[in-house]
């Protein structure tokens, strides 16, 4: 039998207290094991409650979410839940709240009551995992906002999770800290096997997962594999997110009678297309 | 107005253990309508030299020039010459803290000691400018406000000053697609009413769009100088400086690598396209 899901969200909305509209309305979401998906939106688009209700942070007003089969509104399997789904947030200056690096990684193990030496063999491993064993005896505040993601992550890595949940943890970076915090959470998912959901606004970073969702005005408008999502130039404009740049000049120029394949995405995909089509060896 | 930058050089804590430089002998000059791109990679010295633009930070040499005026000379009206240049922080959302919007807006022009109707005026005609409508927002807590408008409300407090020259620290920080290209789009209205705009930015297809110059720093020195098309063909260095160039640029050099015949210094969609059809047509004619 086929390991269960790391995450399942069946039909789950989601409404605010005194709002009138559901933010989630009729999401569902499925994380095999060792998946990276990519949640795609815009800022109000409802992908940040999709996070919160992920780690039981939020619980569904209709429809369920289980984490590794238990389901968030069961509030006897809180810490086992958040435990499981680990999550990073958008501001790096929010989540730091030791006053050295080790500390701060050491935060949720204290809690847990875990055996000092256990507990000082999972720090120095969740470091050497993120790539900041030299900062161990560190302030935090002398980091870089992409060093600091990678302390955060590494603060859920000690807790051994089966899935790391980023909502936006890139989009105050600069592109040096979003690409090293990017690349520290796929080598994670790759050499670890932990399900990862990330959540972003940029396509550029969608475009590396195995599968992405997009979502609109709570509800989920497109999914599928980057090709596929972001070939839908049109669909994508409309709800005002971002397409390849070269998926867009591919489009306006196959419109305009260039016999070009469908499926670009990036400048080498481009360039092999464009000569098969003009340049003087063919 | 111009703004000359003469061989400016910072160095923080000077004399101590810690002494670092910042920016080391740079000199360029930001003319009168100008959409300025600043440019480079995190640490190399862009937003100590935007605090050098509007004094905020006095350099350890060299000179500010405002319309010829040294910014930090003894004898200068600092107060007027940086009234004339609006300084928009990175995340300057951070900063608002009134009741309303309007009120926030009229902080700035409140105390140049306008009146009442002065102040209304400058308030209507900045949130016209960042495309907040009055009637819906004036009375609105900047608080309820979504990351963008809040953004927006920010750069009109900046705006209702009146600056002839706008720097801002990269203003679509943080923003989605949408929030960046309305913010992108306000700033460019702004320059195309006669604003001078010094904007500072990683993107390297946003300045491509935008920019009528770049200039591009590393290490704290300046690197290159030029319009975006002199910049942009520049690929090796741009790529040491850890920026690269526009995916466009990216592509005529692989396309030309193979062969094909295009101009060396084409860096924008639109140019492509137009190139790349043209020659479709050229090799078939019917």
């Amino acid at each position: 039998m086929a390991e269960e899901n790391r995450i399942q969200a069946e039909a789950v909305s989601y409404t605010y207290e005194e709002a009138e509209t559901p933010a989630l309305s009729q999401v569902s979401l499925a994380v095999k094991p060792g998946e990276f998906v990519a949640v795609l939106g815009h800022n109000g688009s409802g992908k940040s409650t999709l996070a919160k209700l992920l780690n039981a942070l939020y619980v569904p007003t209709e429809g369920r979410v289980l984490v590794c089969g238990m389901d968030t509104r069961d509030d006897d399997r809180l810490w086992d839940i958040r435990r499981a789904a680990g999550m990073i947030f958008q501001n790096p200056d929010n989540q730091i709240v030791a006053t050295l690096v080790r500390e701060d990684v050491a935060f949720g193990l204290e809690n847990l009551g875990v055996p000092h030496d256990e507990m000082v063999e999972r720090i120095d491993r969740a470091l050497e995992a993120v790539h900041m064993t030299a900062y161990a005896a560190t302030a935090p505040h002398m980091l870089s906002g992409g060093q600091k993601q990678r302390v955060a992550i590494a603060g859920i890595l000690a807790m051994t999770p089966l899935c790391l949940i980023a909502d936006e943890a890139t989009a105050m970076l600069d592109p040096s800290g979003r690409r090293e915090v990017l690349d520290t959470v796929h080598r994670l998912n790759r050499e670890e096997g932990i399900s990862v959901v990330w959540i972003t606004h940029f396509m550029e970073e969608a475009a590396t997962a195995d599968r992405v969702v997009v979502v609109s005005d709570g509800q989920t408008v497109l999914s599928g594999t980057p090709r596929e999502v972001f070939t839908e130039v049109e669909k994508m404009r409309e709800i005002h997110l971002d397409v390849p740049h070269m998926a867009d000049l591919a489009k306006r120029l196959r419109d305009a009678g260039m016999p070009l394949r469908e499926g670009i995405l990036s400048v080498d995909e481009m360039t092999e297309e464009v000569c098969r089509l003009l340049c003087p060896s063919n | 107005m111009s703004i000359q930058l003469k061989n400016l050089t910072h160095v923080y804590s000077g004399g101590t253990a810690f002494e670092s430089v910042a920016l080391h002998d740079i000199s360029f000059e930001i003319r009168d309508g100008d959409f300025l791109a600043l440019v480079g990679h995190t640490g190399c010295g862009k937003s100590t030299l935007v605090q050098h633009l509007n004094g905020l930070l006095k350099p350890t040499s060299g000179q500010v020039l405002v319309d010829g005026e040294d910014l930090n000379g003894e004898h200068v009206d600092r107060r007027k010459l940086r009234m004339r240049i609006g300084l928009v922080f990175q995340y300057p959302e951070y900063q608002l803290f009134e009741e309303t919007v309007a009120k926030d807006i009229a902080f700035g022009p409140k105390n140049l000691g306008l009146s009442a109707a002065e102040i209304e005026e400058r308030v209507r005609t900045a949130m016209a400018q960042v495309h907040l409508n009055y009637d819906k927002y004036a009375r609105r807590s900047p608080f309820e406000l979504s990351g963008g408008q809040m953004r927006r409300v920010a750069i009109a407090g900046v705006l209702a000053m009146q600056p002839k020259t706008l720097i801002l620290d990269e203003p679509t920080a943080g923003l989605d697609p949408h929030g960046r290209d309305r913010i992108l789009g306000i700033v460019r209205e702004l320059h195309q009413s006669g604003t001078t705009v010094v904007m500072v930015s990683h993107s390297m297809d946003d300045v491509a769009r935008l920019a009528t110059r770049v200039v591009v720093l590393a290490h704290g020195s300046l690197l290159a100088d030029g319009t975006p098309r002199e910049i942009f063909r520049q690929r090796e260095m741009m790529e040491e400086a850890g920026l690269g160039v526009p995916e466009a640029s990216r592509l005529v050099q692989a396309l030309r690598a193979r062969g094909l015949d295009l101009p060396d210094d084409l860096y924008t969609q639109d140019e492509l396209y137009d190139h790349l059809l043209r020659l479709w047509k050229e090799a078939n004619p019917c």
